[in-house]
């Protein structure tokens, strides 16, 4: 910096506007971009909304970014670098910043993908139970390339399917298993694949049957408690001052 | 015949679970009105010491212990929820908060309470977006009751609890990576010391605490210290929700004592594997821990004896994979979910988890010699104790366990692969094609 101005080493949430973009400029001098004023930005109500509400539930400001990310996800579908740099002028973050916690997270799209997302897990329990041919069926049945979805994803030519292979997922006890439209659904087999990409294209609710949600726990029916449960459960005031009464009485 | 004893789990398919008038209609949120009005903070972290409980996120740290090295004072601390549950094998945590949210609020405001925390945040993963639906809905309810904000139950406490969504990353599981994606970062681990007890979330102290060990703590509260004691074992008391999945018959979530022998779990429980097959290797806390053989199915299920026999419990999540499952494929589905997931900021992880992908990719392909598997045992070593955290651990520990314990069935491979593989010179048959990476399952 030509004036001498050294930027002070602290935390950026309570900088003004104009405290950070010299704190900017002085490590990218040539190719930083500013914090976006919000004057200068549109920005669709319904989003500031979303990324206000956001930053009003944390201690800090910058905490907002993860919620402030997802809500331009679902306003464009995908995070947009027009409203990176939206949700940047509402936070007073650069949309550099933004877009660099945008890309470390996998769920985070920063192109343009297809309307109906479904991610098929491939990893060990689902891959011991068959995932690879779910897999393959589900691409072949959009028409995309294996590789990609293996990697960054895929859409289908008619954008209605955005298909990728995905790390556990989280519901091995239904695997092969499959998340879509962030609904999980499994156990799968590559014929419930077909019937899936099918029901998207047509606009029909994925196979209801197969949801994950409510379904009743793998135990079974409740068995009879065991007794030192069910005394727990008796016990209305805790050992404290069952202890009292049974000394008292 | 084996048997479930159901504790966090009791009342888990009752309708309406997640509505707050049936959790307190089966006697929820009193161990909350006993914890903040009849018992001092101390007190309080005294019976969680006391009882054992031991975290259920993956380490086994007395929950109480960590609890107590918060500094004490006036300063604002921090409790935070890890509800990123993304090991392999584990999904306990998604099934607890989904079908009965209360019981983990009520543990999360009973340990901030204890802990003097006036925030307190549940990170949940991204994927999990009908279970973090649940969770607000849950978090908005308690709010209304009284039970969340300022002054609670006219105690004078505050906590606010924030619901707060990942976006998948394996490592925000780690708890300083989760504080740093917390703080609207990416992901990192951090350096410890200093430990988050100490300096956590915008470096004030910070609880971490797994959905399970949290889930635990109105039982405890309710009933003492010796009643959760009375189950499991002397050193992992208490009950634990065990995931079990694989090539089992009936995978899922089923809570037991711990000490339960492990066979009992997979048989009794689970059904075992498919009629006409065995069990070759399974893996006892999730896809980071050593796998164990056939041999050590009556082992009891218990932190310590998981330890002693050179694996660990972790998070409690059993894989199970029969005689159908080529181990070299295996470690190398094992290898490439950590090279996926390595956020790349230590080296011996970053370049080790992708060295060990190549190298298992050409055992596959039959262009590795023997020799390939000494290199990638040492590569393993290399990484464990070598990084901030320990994802690259998680990889070098089970495919370490399965090059040492299987490592004929590597060789075999090598062979194989190298006998269908195409050779540079004529002398090759012309009608044996290569072995397709993923054809052997």
């Amino acid at each position: 910096m030509s004036d001498g101005w050294v930027p002070e080493i602290r935390p950026t949430d309570d900088m003004s506007a104009e405290e950070r973009q010299r704190l900017v400029s002085s490590m990218r001098p040539e190719d930083a971009e500013p914090v976006p004023e919000l004057h200068e930005v549109e920005v669709p109500d319904e989003l500031k909304e979303r990324i206000e509400a956001a930053m009003a539930k944390y201690p800090e400001v910058r905490s907002a970014s993860l919620p402030a990310l997802w809500a331009v996800q679902r306003h464009y579908g995908w995070c947009t670098p027009d409203g990176i740099r939206q949700a940047a002028a509402v936070m007073g973050v650069t949309p550099g910043y933004l877009e660099s916690v945008a890309t470390f997270y996998d769920l985070f799209r920063t192109g343009p993908v297809g309307r109906h997302h479904v991610l098929v897990c491939h990893n060990l329990a689902c891959w011991l139970r068959g995932s690879e041919d779910v897999l393959d069926a589900f691409c072949e049945a959009a028409g995309v390339n294996a590789d990609e979805v293996d990697h960054i994803g895929a859409s289908s030519e008619d954008g209605e399917v955005y298909l990728k292979a995905f790390e556990c997922l989280g519901a091995c006890d239904i695997a092969p298993m499959a998340s879509i439209d962030e609904r999980y659904y499994g156990p799968l087999t590559p014929d419930d694949a077909r019937t899936v990409i099918d029901q998207l294209r047509a606009g029909a609710d994925p196979i209801p049957d197969k949801a994950l949600f409510g379904r009743e726990t793998a135990g079974g029916p409740e068995p009879e408690p065991d007794p030192r449960v069910k005394k727990g459960e008796t016990n209305p005031v805790g050992p404290g001052r069952e202890a009292e009464e049974a000394t008292g009485g | 015949m084996a048997s479930q004893t159901r504790m966090l789990f009791r009342h888990i398919d009752e309708p309406g679970l997640a509505s707050i008038e049936t959790y307190r209609s089966l006697g929820g949120y009193r161990a909350l009105e006993r914890a903040l009005n009849d018992i001092e903070p101390d007190e309080l972290l005294t019976t969680l010491e006391d009882s054992g409980l031991r975290g259920r996120g993956g380490a086994g740290f007395s929950m109480g212990k960590k609890a107590s090295f918060l500094p004490r004072g006036e300063m604002e601390k921090f409790l935070c929820c890890n509800a990123d549950e993304s090991e392999p094998g584990a999904f306990k945590d998604r099934e607890l908060m989904s079908k009965n949210p209360h019981q983990l609020i009520e543990g999360i405001i009973i340990a901030a309470a204890s802990a003097g925390a006036g925030w307190a945040f549940i990170f949940i993963r991204g994927e999990y977006a009908q279970t973090a639906d649940v969770l607000e809905r849950a978090v908005e309810e308690a709010y209304r009751a009284g039970y969340i904000g300022e002054n609670i139950l006219d105690s004078g406490r505050r906590v606010e609890l924030v619901v707060h969504r990942g976006a998948g990353a394996y490592i925000c599981g780690e708890e300083t990576a989760l504080l740093d994606a917390l703080e609207g970062k990416r992901g990192n681990p951090r350096l410890k010391p200093p430990f988050p007890a100490i300096q956590g979330l915008y470096g004030g102290p910070t609880l971490i605490n797994n959905v399970e060990t949290l889930s635990n703590v109105p039982h405890i509260v309710k009933n003492g210290a010796d009643w959760f004691k009375s189950f499991g074992t002397e050193q992992s008391p208490g009950t634990k929700v065990v995931s079990v999945s694989g090539r089992v018959q009936r995978p899922g979530n089923y809570e037991v004592e711990l000490g339960m022998p492990s066979r009992e779990l997979i048989f009794g429980l689970a059904g075992g594997p498919f009629e006409g097959h065995k069990v070759k290797a399974w893996f006892p806390g999730g896809s980071s821990a050593p796998v164990l053989t056939a041999k050590e199915l009556d082992l009891p299920y218990s932190f310590e004896a998981m330890a002693e026999a050179g694996s660990m419990l972790g998070s409690g999540s059993i894989i199970v994979a029969d005689d159908t499952v080529s181990i070299p494929h295996l470690a190398l589905r094992t290898a490439r979910f950590y090279h996926h997931e390595s956020c790349g900021k230590c080296t011996p992880c970053r370049e080790g988890t992708n060295w060990t992908v190549k190298m298992l990719e050409r055992v596959i392909s039959g262009e590795a010699t023997p020799m390939d598997l000494d290199v990638i045992s040492s590569v393993q070593d290399n990484i464990i104790g070598h990084c901030l955290c320990v994802l690259g651990d998680s990889m070098a520990m089970p495919v370490g366990s399965m090059v040492a314990k299987f490592r004929d069935e590597f060789e075999a491979a090598i062979e194989a692969g190298r006998d269908a593989a195409p050779r540079p010179l004529d002398e090759s048959p012309t009608d044996v094609k290569p072995v397709p990476l993923e054809a052997v399952r």
